[in-house]
């Protein structure tokens, strides 16, 4: 087994003491600039590139992994105590992660989320040693019809999982679809929807909207409350650390999550986000807490956390077997590698197999740094919440505006986040469910290319998009997810589907 | 508590611009892509040869970066230490999207690297050189797809190009636009598609472990090391490079200009950057003062032609 003595060597080398430290460096940079809303893992990793550089190719590779590593997790900690998604992949998880924090479990919803993390991190960098060259044939076989099918089944499952009414869901979400077409088409580069106003040429930023419906959006809802808001933060109830019943129902989750973000993570026109979205709406039909859904169900932290990571995990398959960079964060790290001679491609594993397996190696132990060291900072994390009201939501306001200023400096960037701010904040007065909109921005634009390249392939042949096996089956499950439901309904099973679909947010 | 206020504020200081820096470059495109990553090497190599202390990169994403290029020849007017980096994408993208900034508006200092295209199928496929596909072509232009880079960049217009030079109709070309590389070259892989057309960079891996075909490179004469023809040897007078550039602000005088040159010339002909070429796998085009600009009036003209050939722009 030469590949598993490349392995143990690549960890001996990780594991020395100043290598540790390296990482828990990167970890610690990664995780406080992820932090910043708006500022996903892309550009963190942009930042804090040179930095690596004055290393040498062990030390400046491990702290890459760890910078890597705590980008993607600094994300998912505002998105649970502030509800301000950092990137676009830990949008559901201040869904379930926000209201537990809120009902003083922000221990528990963070450490599942870093527990997950890890145990995610953990099987998909294993995934990603042992069976990449098989996961990567299955992601070729994905054409754009494929794509066209997944996505139905995404729309299908997501738009039946938010929100408990159908009506209100899908409002929200054709708002979102509605947005999405903003901007230069990308097949024939056109602009749509523009008025004319160069900013909005490239569209509406993900990440722009999902903080502005989030994070401002709730500000603006809590101050229009003024002193007499009912929900009372509190900032910890109980222990903060995860109870016997948390492990037992996060545990599988957990495994679920990564089994959805790994593959998904490894197409070339996956992403983050889609695994994250499957994962919840699959959490929230297992559950046998349906009622907590909506109001703090932490199986809707700990699938969604753990599929990120499998997927930013996965995303390295096509990245290190074929050259791929199929995420901007992917394309940085393509940067990256080559300062170090890496050259990703399918003759990598043969010709570099030390350095291939220095990376996975440091990806593992950059793994277990963030746990090493976020686990202990919740206790300093979760008191975040005894921050007085006004103090808080000024602060959120503050590092809101100043994530997306910082990912993007312009006037219409500003403009557009307060604009759905006052968005967000009246869907959630008249009681809108606000995830839709933002899984019809992301899923969007992907629906619709691949349909149409589809087509385009096809010469405008409708029926290429049924004849594949694949495509066939994807869009037979969406068909079942949509119809079963009624038929159950019309049996006079409604009342237990309409309370399996808990109201939230 | 203070320590994650104090950890957020500096980062959040990092990533704003920072006006104590001798050069502050503009990449008009998101971190990860071509100008990025040329703004960022640029940046270690004027650092590490000395050309300049203190040099800051921001990027400005948008619209085949003429979001970028309009706020710069707006906001940094007769600043000597403001640059910009671009490219041939940009001249495309400028006419598609009807900028009203354009290069005429900044000051083109030089041309740094370029990159030709190269025409790829699959292993597995039937066509086994550029005539074949050239005679597929002929036969029906819709049937032959072409994955590539987005609508009206520089695959684009090879493509469109490639058509006109075998007496097909542009405008029948079923060119399937993806975002970024590694999209089109999944697609190519798979087999999605017919052919695919991107920088030889792109495919390069591909090519030597024998998954994809290399049947033509878009450059003037045979590449050293690329065993494959060019496109005028199969029959087709079309020449593409796809080179990237750094550009000044409007407004410079004569002086400051000349200095802003000499600086970048340094920097082209130093072994830091000629280390950065080979690593990138970028080819050495530098090309500055007038020599660049007719070379910059004969690129806007000739992508205009095609562009309007192809249907994008009216």
């Amino acid at each position: 087994m030469a590949t598993f003595d490349f392995l143990l060597q690549g960890l001996w080398v990780a594991a020395q003491p100043m290598n540790l430290l390296y990482a828990l460096i990167g970890v610690t940079l990664g995780t406080a600039v992820g932090v910043l809303p708006g500022i996903g893992p892309a550009l963190t990793v942009a930042l804090l590139l040179p930095v690596t550089y004055q290393l040498d190719p062990a030390g400046s590779l491990i702290m890459f992994a760890g910078i890597y590593y705590g980008g993607m997790y600094g994300g998912s900690t505002t998105s649970i105590l502030l509800n301000t998604p950092g990137e676009s992949a830990s949008i559901v998880t201040a869904l379930e992660g926000n209201k537990m924090a809120r009902a003083g479990r922000g221990g528990p919803a963070l450490a599942t989320a870093a527990i997950g993390s890890f145990v995610a991190g953990l099987i998909a960098t294993l995934g990603l040693a042992f069976i990449a060259p098989y996961i990567v044939k299955l992601a070729l076989v994905f054409g754009p019809r494929e794509y066209f099918a997944l996505m139905v089944l995404a729309f299908v499952t997501v738009s039946s999982a938010f929100g408990d009414s159908t009506l209100r869901g899908l409002t929200a979400l054709f708002v979102g679809l509605a947005l999405s077409v903003v901007g230069i088409d990308q097949l024939t580069g056109q602009a749509r929807l523009s008025f004319g106003v160069p900013e909005l040429l490239d569209g509406i930023e993900v990440t722009t909207l999902a903080v502005a419906m989030f994070a401002i959006g709730e500000t603006l809802f809590i101050a229009a409350q003024g002193a007499k808001g009912p929900d009372k933060v509190e900032a910890v109830r109980g222990s903060i650390w995860m109870s016997k019943l948390d492990w037992a129902r996060s545990w599988k989750p957990w495994l679920r999550g990564t089994f959805i973000g790994f593959p998904i993570g490894a197409m070339p026109a996956g992403g983050a986000e889609i695994g994250t979205f499957l994962s919840y709406a699959a959490e929230k039909r297992l559950t046998k807490h349906p009622e907590e859904f909506g109001n703090g169900a932490i199986e809707g932290v700990a699938g969604p956390e753990a599929a990120n990571n499998a997927s930013a995990a996965g995303t390295l398959v096509p990245l290190l077997t074929l050259g791929l960079p199929t995420t901007a964060t992917a394309a940085i790290m393509l940067a990256g590698f080559q300062q170090y001679g890496l050259q990703p491609g399918p003759l990598l594993f043969a010709t570099n197999p030390q350095l291939v397996w220095g990376l996975i190696a440091s990806l593992l132990i950059a793994n277990f740094m963030l746990l090493v060291l976020n686990l202990p900072l919740i206790g300093l994390w979760v008191k975040l919440l005894t921050i007085p009201k006004p103090w808080l939501y000024a602060g959120i306001l503050l590092f809101a505006t100043l994530g997306t200023i910082g990912a993007n400096p312009s006037v219409y960037e500003l403009g557009m986040l307060l604009a759905f701010g006052l968005l967000g904040y009246a869907m959630r007065v008249f009681g809108y469910p606000i995830a839709p909109v933002v899984v019809g921005l992301i899923l969007g634009p992907l629906a619709e290319q691949q349909l149409r390249r589809a087509l385009a392939i096809s010469q405008g042949d409708v029926s290429v998009l049924f004849t594949s096996p694949i495509a066939a089956v994807l869009l037979v499950v969406a068909a079942a997810a949509l119809i079963i439901p009624l038929i159950l309904r019309a049996r006079g099973r409604g009342e237990v589907l309409s309370q399996l679909a808990a109201n939230e947010d | 508590m203070k320590h994650f206020f104090l950890a957020s504020i500096l980062a959040g200081a990092m990533a704003l611009p920072a006006y104590a820096a001798d050069y502050t470059i503009i990449a008009p495109a998101n971190p990860g892509g071509g100008w990025d990553q040329t703004a960022r090497s640029l940046q270690t190599v004027l650092q590490q040869e000395g050309i300049s202390g203190n040099v800051q990169v921001q990027n400005v994403p948008g619209a085949g970066g003429t979001i970028g290029l309009a706020q710069f020849a707006s906001q940094q007017k007769g600043n000597p230490n403001a640059l910009i980096v671009g490219g041939y994408v940009m001249v495309g993208a400028i006419l598609t999207n009807k900028s009203p900034v354009t290069l005429k508006d900044v000051t083109p200092i030089a041309r740094l690297t370029g990159e030709f295209e190269a025409i790829v199928v699959p292993a597995a496929s039937e066509i086994k050189t550029m005539a074949d596909l050239v005679a597929a072509l002929k036969k029906d232009p819709g049937a032959v797809s072409w994955a590539g880079g987005s609508a009206g960049g520089t695959d684009h217009i090879a493509v469109g190009l490639i058509a006109k030079a075998a007496g097909v109709d542009p405008t029948k070309i079923n060119y399937i636009a993806y975002s970024g590389g590694g999209e089109a070259l999944a697609a190519i892989l798979g087999s999605q598609v017919t052919a695919g057309i991107s920088g030889y960079g792109e495919f390069e891996a591909q090519v030597k472990a024998g998954t994809l075909r290399l049947i033509a490179v878009s450059s003037g004469e045979r590449l050293a090391g690329i065993d494959a023809p060019t496109l005028k040897e199969s029959g087709l007078d079309v020449v593409v490079e796809n080179w990237r550039m750094v550009a000044a602000a409007p407004g410079l005088t004569d002086e400051q200009k000349a200095a802003v040159s000499a600086d970048v010339e340094k920097l082209a002909k130093s072994a830091g950057w000629q280390e950065v070429l080979k690593t990138k796998g970028w080819q050495d085009s530098y090309l500055s003062g007038d020599a660049f600009a007719a070379q910059l009036d004969k690129d806007v003209s000739a992508t205009e032609g095609v562009l309007k050939d192809i249907g994008l722009v009216k």
